[in-house]
């Protein structure tokens, strides 16, 4: 057989030049994820005390740890799930061409720049308990102490929606953009008013973006560190996951107990993402083109 | 659905961002009728059918059902059926299921609907396909869905957007001759819309040629080939040879040619005009010289570019097989080479 005869039947399963072109990411993969995760892996297997599985054992024996898991996900997955909703009828709204579009896009998505702790200092300053929307209450008499709105539960949860926001809405409006317009259209001419055009239409064609929006926002949620820390209640109410591993690490210095909550963590969003996945595949995720043309 | 005798277009008028799209577009349309409205890409065409569906606002204008104003209500009040361009079917629901959307929107029983929905599908022969996405079917049977799914809910009027322009020169027959076959058998009334001048010719019982979102002339497409109103009519509908001149007395005159024709319009004695013939009304008996220049074969006829002695190109069509460099005399008879103002 010829080089050129060999070179045709490999390219014809994918086995080309081009395949160079994955090397970068690959690399990346590997030193970045793979290597972490296997070194987090076996650390968390050699505990100074105690058998192979005596820092996963530890985790789930100490109410203390264990609690960590329903209080992340107490605040994550209803984070993530307004971020999503919220961004619907917004990024819907917003889907058409209109002047001002680029500046009301620019303000929603401006808190991705600024990062948790600028977002952490603006919450306390406005609604911590000196913060402007207390006097203001108690300077017109409607409260005599302040409201509790930071460093417990809606603290940080305020503070994952203002950052997770942004990227939930500009996903979804992308998604958005990428329905064909003339569906709707097609679907007015046929007597169906704006709801069922919403609903009958639009929603399940947006539906698989919204559970990939979903798993981001979460993912981004999930991890939360600084603000569970900066508006949260780091000890009580916003004890977070990724704060047992930290203290773990930093102050008891058993580091096979913080790679264990460090893999108990990403097996924990590995589930939730499975779980959003699965049921986003009984969804229909072909085209959402009208058709040829 | 209501069905109407006469729908009214009074001065509908559409502009974008200052520019006229459409302009002034006054039309009745009777019932049962198929209309096509006509004019090369950009002269309107889709704005006038998004204005009549109600998916565009009116700058201008009334829009009229009988006595009932139309262009006042939202698309899906209007009870008009379309079919788009792009077909726009819904990609997440079957054959059957686009089919029957707007019957169930329309709230028409669970029985009925089912019956009407397979009596479409029959129609437009997708038996095999109904529960097949559209994303698995070919150009001309998406078409076809588009199609059943604008007529089933018997639609006042049916506006087709271009229906046939994305699909190969053989389908595109087929399935004209299909449109113009359901027009009949359904009753419908028909807003056709497209820049093909043979296919506007062949489907409407009357055309409306645009220009530059002007209503350029209104007829029955025999009126529209043989008697175009103006000279940018004429060059659409396949007056391929259109010679700059002057007219005077009576006669056409241009580069040292002198020939009679038929005026239409006002012309102005002794100013300038131009003249337009088919090429396939250019004879080969007459009293001009000419050589060949280009010949095409077209199957049974020649398609050739001829240049008279005294420098004039002209467009013919003939059986006679023509090959570049023959002597010819070519006639242009008087009652089809038309005179029009410049
Ligand atoms: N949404 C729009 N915004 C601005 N201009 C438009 C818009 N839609 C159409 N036009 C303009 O209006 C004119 C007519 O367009 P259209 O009706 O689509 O033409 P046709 O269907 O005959 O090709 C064109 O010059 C086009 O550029
Ligand atoms: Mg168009």
């Amino acid at each position: 057989m010829t080089t050129v005869a060999l070179s045709h039947r490999l390219a014809d399963r994918g086995i080309d030049r081009q395949l160079l072109l994955l090397v970068p990411a690959t690399v990346f993969v590997v030193a970045l994820f793979i290597y972490p995760f296997a070194y987090g892996m076996s650390v968390s297997l050699q505990p100074a005390q105690g058998g192979t599985f005596a820092a996963y054992q530890a985790f789930f024996t100490d109410a203390y740890q264990r609690d960590t898991i329903t209080t992340t996900l107490a605040i994550a997955l209803p984070a993530a799930l307004l971020n999503v909703l919220a961004s619907v009828p917004i990024a819907y709204r917003m889907r058409g061409r209109f002047r001002g579009k680029r500046l009301l896009t620019t303000i929603l998505v401006v808190p991705i720049t600024l990062g948790t702790v600028l977002t952490a200092e603006g919450l306390l300053n406005f609604l911590g308990p000196a913060g402007w929307v207390n006097r203001l209450l108690t300077t017109i008499g409607l409260i005599d102490t302040p409201l509790r709105l930071t460093n417990n539960y809606t603290g940080v949860f305020l503070s994952l929606v203002i950052t997770g926001f942004p990227f939930a809405f500009l996903l979804v409006l992308s998604y958005l953009s990428g329905i064909d317009p003339s569906l709707e259209r097609a679907a007015a001419t046929l007597g169906a008013g704006w709801r069922q055009r919403f609903l009958r239409i639009t929603l399940p064609l947006l539906a698989p973006g919204l559970a990939t929006t979903f798993c981001l926002t979460f993912v981004l949620a999930f991890s939360v560190f600084p603000s569970a820390i900066l508006v949260g209640d780091p000890s009580g109410s916003t004890r977070v996951i990724s704060i047992a591993a930290y203290e773990a690490a930093y102050v008891r210095y058993d580091y096979a107990g913080a790679s264990a909550a460090a893999i108990i963590m990403g097996a924990v969003e590995l589930l939730v993402i499975s779980v959003v996945l699965g049921l986003r595949a009984l969804l229909y995720t072909g085209s959402t083109a009208g058709g040829k043309g | 659905m209501t069905g109407f005798d006469r729908l009214r277009l009074d001065g509908v008028t559409r502009r974008f961002a200052g520019a006229d799209a459409l302009t002034d577009l006054t039309l009745e349309i009777r019932r049962g009728e198929f209309i096509a409205l006509l004019g090369p890409s950009g002269c309107g065409k889709s704005t006038a059918l998004n204005c009549l569906a109600g998916l565009l606002p009116l700058s201008g204008g009334s829009i009229w059902r009988d006595d009932t104003r139309l262009d006042t209500l939202p698309p899906e009040k209007r009870g008009f059926g379309m079919v788009f361009q792009n077909y726009a079917l819904f990609p997440h629901m079957s054959v059957q299921k686009n089919i029957s959307f707007g019957l169930s929107m329309r709230g028409v029983p669970r029985a009925e609907a089912r019956r009407r929905t397979t009596e479409a599908i029959r129609l437009v022969h997708l038996e095999e396909h109904a529960r097949k996405l559209p994303g698995q079917l070919s150009g001309g049977q998406q078409q076809r869905v588009a199609i059943a799914r604008a007529v089933v809910v018997e639609p006042s009027l049916v506006l087709m957007d271009e229906p046939l322009s994305n699909l190969d020169a053989k389908l595109r027959l087929e399935m004209r001759t299909e449109i113009r076959r359901l027009h009949q058998s359904l009753g419908l009334t028909t807003v056709y819309v497209t820049h093909d001048q043979e296919e506007a010719l062949s489907l409407a019982d009357r055309l409306v040629v645009l220009r530059d979102g002007r209503v350029q002339q209104i007829g029955t497409p025999e009126e529209v080939h043989t008697r175009p109103a103006n000279r940018h009519v004429a060059d659409f509908i396949g007056f391929r040879n259109l010679l700059p001149g002057r007219f005077s007395s009576a006669f056409f005159h241009t580069e040292g040619v002198r020939v009679k024709g038929t005026p239409v319009g006002t012309l102005e004695d002794g100013g300038p005009a131009v003249a337009a013939i088919r090429p396939e009304d250019v004879t080969l008996t007459g009293e001009l010289d000419a050589t060949v220049e280009v010949a095409e074969y077209q199957g049974r006829e020649i398609a050739a570019e001829v240049r008279t002695d005294d420098g004039l190109v002209l467009h013919l069509r003939t059986d006679r097989r023509l090959a570049p460099g023959d002597k010819v005399r070519i006639g242009l008879p008087a009652d089809r080479l038309l005179i029009f103002p410049s």
